[in-house]
């Protein structure tokens, strides 16, 4: 049995560690409060947006513009979103499982060629035998609009430029504090909306002319589709690693609790040697 | 018939305006237009530039810097790269953007890539101060 000067060494170690994972909880939580409201700000130009596109693309056919042009997929660039720090759970290996297994899946004979953003996804993926370009770490202590300019700009550049055939994204979904769904999502060619009746279409007046305003809108649809997954990608963090720590604080709890049981445990049996000792030496000198 | 339209300002990363207003004035890149309640259903372009609203008598500025705007069924959403109220500008920010880009200008040629988005940094800062402080304009 351990001694008792051992279990109060461990649980006072136990209780320093409890308190880091109390408050990394509690920073991630108030971290994870800001990262919804910039989700819910973000919402209504996406859904316009969307809604701007679906009215324009309606009105062309599908050789208007390079970047709705669908080529047989030879080379596909892949947009990995991972976090930079780790103790968030499974957040990070869910999504490289998840990168791993469409690699597996659509990978077969294509280039694959990875855009890393977050230190966790360059730390896996620069051991192994895999094509990277672009890196981007600190991104979440970066403005999301801007990086989601930048990666945008750089997809669109070597799509046109034929340099790839197609453009995925992966990111963590953001479904609650509880839940984050890996996702895979096809960033370029840009995905057509369903087929809209033409009596459904109000009669716009259009200012200079649709091939214009889709031509602008193009790059901005995938610049946003960009932004949200970066946002969503930073929600999934914070709400990864509150769970983390809280379930790592009440495991810290029951340890505590089971060490307290088992010193308790050790500290009576040595009053009660002692004891026997006493009476034992008490006996003796009778 | 309706003798409001309700304008809507939406940037990526927040609602800037939901109102009920009288008349809009937006800088198409086709030149200034104005929008009054009941106007048909419109979209164009946006280039850097002051948008204006009425309410009431009282007029509301904003530098917006490109974007879209539709008008539909009264309801006018205007979707801007970035869009700031004129009291919120910082000139001096705009001031030294805009010197920035005048400097990158110099130094490019007018057939590089890099110039036409410094020329488009620079109409974005002046419009921001032109909205900030009507005095300076022409």
């Amino acid at each position: 049995m351990a001694t008792l000067k051992a279990i109060r060494k461990r649980i006072s170690s136990i209780r320093n560690t409890q308190q880091i994972t109390k408050a990394m909880k509690m920073v991630a939580a108030a971290k994870l409060r800001r990262a919804q409201e910039a989700a819910v700000a973000a919402r209504p130009y996406a859904e316009k947006m969307s809604e701007l596109f679906k009215n324009l693309v309606a009105r062309v056919a599908r050789e208007a513009h390079p970047l709705l042009g669908v080529r047989d997929e030879k080379k596909i660039d892949l947009i990995l979103l991972t976090s930079d720090r780790g103790l968030a759970g499974g957040y990070n290996a869910n999504l490289i499982r998840a990168t791993e297994a469409f690699i597996r899946r659509e990978g077969g004979g294509k280039e694959i060629n990875l855009i890393l953003v977050g230190r966790k996804g360059v730390d896996y993926f620069r051991r192994r035998r895999a094509t990277i370009g672009e890196r981007y770490l600190n991104f979440l202590a970066r403005a999301g609009d801007e990086l989601a300019g930048e990666i945008a700009e750089k997809a669109i550049g070597r799509f046109i430029r034929g340099e790839t055939d197609a453009v995925y994204l992966i990111y963590s979904r953001f479904r609650s504090a509880l839940s984050q769904v890996p996702t895979v999502e096809k960033l370029l060619p840009v995905a057509l909306p369903e087929e809209r009746k033409p009596e459904q279409m109000t009669e716009f007046l259009i200012e200079p002319n649709v091939e214009a305003l889709l031509a602008g809108l193009l790059p901005r649809v995938v610049q946003v589709a960009i932004h949200r997954a970066v946002l969503e990608a930073a929600a999934s963090e914070h709400g990864a690693r509150m769970t983390a720590m809280d379930s790592a604080t009440s495991n810290a709890s029951k340890m505590m609790g089971s060490l307290t049981l088992q010193m308790n445990r050790a500290r009576q049996a040595s009053i009660t040697r002692e004891l026997m000792e006493i009476v034992g030496t008490a006996e003796a000198l009778k | 018939m309706a003798d409001k339209i309700q304008l809507r300002i939406v940037t990526p990363t927040r609602l800037v305006v939901d109102e009920e207003v009288d008349e809009v004035t937006a800088p198409g890149v086709l030149g200034q237009f104005g929008v009054l309640p009941n106007h048909i259903a419109f979209l164009t372009l946006l280039q850097p530039g002051e948008l204006s609203y009425k309410q009431g008598g009282r007029v509301t500025r904003l530098a917006i810097a490109g974007g879209y705007a539709e008008v539909l069924d009264n309801v006018m959403t205007v979707l801007a790269d970035a869009a700031e109220f004129a009291e919120e500008i910082d000139v001096a920010r705009a001031q030294r953007a805009k010197e920035q880009a005048e400097k990158n200008m110099a130094a490019l040629n007018i057939d590089d890539r890099e110039f036409a988005l410094c020329e488009a940094a620079l109409h974005r800062a002046t419009a921001r101060i032109e909205v900030a402080r009507p005095e300076t304009r022409r």
